[in-house]
């Protein structure tokens, strides 16, 4: 992979306290690019800078031309999510001092589409949720049914609330071993969701879900390592989920 | 618009164990020992055939597993047979949803400490592997002394 080095001090005032860090950024663009390179930038930097911080300040003074998506900088929106120094992570989650390293390497998310530098396409993992149903299946409604709500107790939202955190930022598919292969694989961020509502107890559409994810790109090619449940950044456990799920289709749940 | 890149992360990535923990190099360690298993059932194939050939033929290929290059690999499979059992046992009771935690609200700051004292992370599960590849070097080293010693 060429590095192009771009070694100019940023000509802004930064605190007296920082230190400095070379941060590689990777550079691809579709319409231009065969392959993706490394820029490298010297990035000032506190003990409380994030990673997402230090490409604002590349973007800001030293090439505004880097694409990268972000939001809500809080780890709510899913939407900074990167490779960094080889860790699938959210780069608004990710102060630079836990890295303990002064040199900081940003990628795109592997297994998703390259649309431009750090930005990923999200297109299949949406699609792919949208399929799981992710809404309340029934019949009646709140509005139809005898009562006004549809009460559950703490033991029943317990069962699916970890699951309802996830961000939908890709990280957990980003890190699955199967979906580096597989082109079709439906990936735990799918499967964690078809759980989620398989599991809700006003959800009448189980069968329909595990009808969907019976299929040979199903959840039968998860191999439980694990690594998307490493990787979350709001506690919620797809191998967990898959594993509970697979559980339904062979018979051990009802 | 030229096509976009898929950037996935292929072979390579499948087989890298050393960025997700101890689960990955199971995950790892399991396809390894199963492509080392599936290599010898088919040079076992190939030895045993040789008995088409005549006894000649046979005690020549047999004489293959008496050299020290023939132990070694014969321990070798050894340790592969006991992990990718030992493992293989884990990962179906765990694709069953045993032995993989119990759903709970997640707690900020969201680390991975939940996940590994009630989620699928869990320590029954880590001991479980440790426990498969201890087996597995137990099992090579009594098989190195049968096939090494006098």
């Amino acid at each position: 992979m060429a590095v192009e080095t771009i070694s100019k001090t940023p000509e802004v005032s930064v605190p007296v306290s920082s230190d400095f860090i070379i941060l590689r950024i990777s550079r691809f663009n579709s319409e231009t690019d065969s392959s993706p390179t490394f820029a490298e930038f010297k990035v000032p930097v506190q003990k409380w800078t994030t990673v997402l911080e230090a490409i604002l300040f590349v973007k800001q003074n030293l090439d505004h031309s880097v694409a990268v998506r972000y939001s809500c900088r809080q780890a709510s929106c899913g939407s900074c999510g990167m490779q960094i120094n080889g860790k699938p992570s959210l780069a608004c989650y990710t102060k630079i001092s836990e890295l303990n390293s002064n040199i900081v390497t940003v990628e795109p998310m592997h297994n998703f589409p390259i649309i431009r530098d750090l930005a990923v396409d999200f297109k299949q993992m949406f699609a792919t949720h949208k399929k799981m149903k992710p809404y309340i299946i029934r019949k009646d409604s709140e509005i139809t049914s005898g009562t006004k709500e549809f009460l559950q107790t703490p033991e029943d939202v317990e069962k699916y609330l970890q699951f309802s955190y996830c961000i939908k930022c890709g990280l957990c598919n980003s890190s699955c071993p199967t979906m580096a292969t597989d082109t079709s694989f439906i990936g735990p961020q799918g499967l964690a969701q078809a759980y989620r509502y398989v599991v809700d107890n006003r959800d009448d559409g189980k069968k329909e879900r595990l009808k969907i994810i019976d299929q040979s790109h199903g959840i039968w090619r998860c191999h439980f390592a694990g690594s998307c449940s490493h990787v979350c950044p709001k506690g919620v456990d797809p191998a967990m989920a898959i594993q509970l799920l697979r559980g339904y289709l062979l018979g051990f749940r009802k | 618009m030229a096509e976009r890149m898929s950037n996935r992360e292929g072979l390579r990535g499948m087989a890298n164990p050393s960025r997700y923990g101890l689960e990955r190099v199971a995950y790892w360690l399991q396809r390894l020992s199963g492509l080392g298993l599936l290599a010898y059932l088919i040079g076992h194939i190939y030895e045993t055939s040789s008995i088409v050939n005549g006894k000649v033929a046979w005690d020549k290929m047999l004489e293959l597993t008496q050299t020290t290059q023939g132990h070694l690999i014969l321990t070798l499979v050894i340790g592969m047979c006991v992990f990718h059992t030992a493992n293989g046992i884990r990962v179906m009771l765990g694709h069953g949803g045993v032995g993989v935690g119990k759903p709970g609200q997640p707690e900020y700051p969201y680390d991975k400490s939940q996940r590994s004292a009630t989620g699928s992370l869990n320590y029954k599960q880590r001991l479980c592997i440790w426990v498969s590849i201890a087996l597995a070097a137990l099992a090579m080293m009594y098989g190195m002394a049968v096939l090494f010693g006098d």
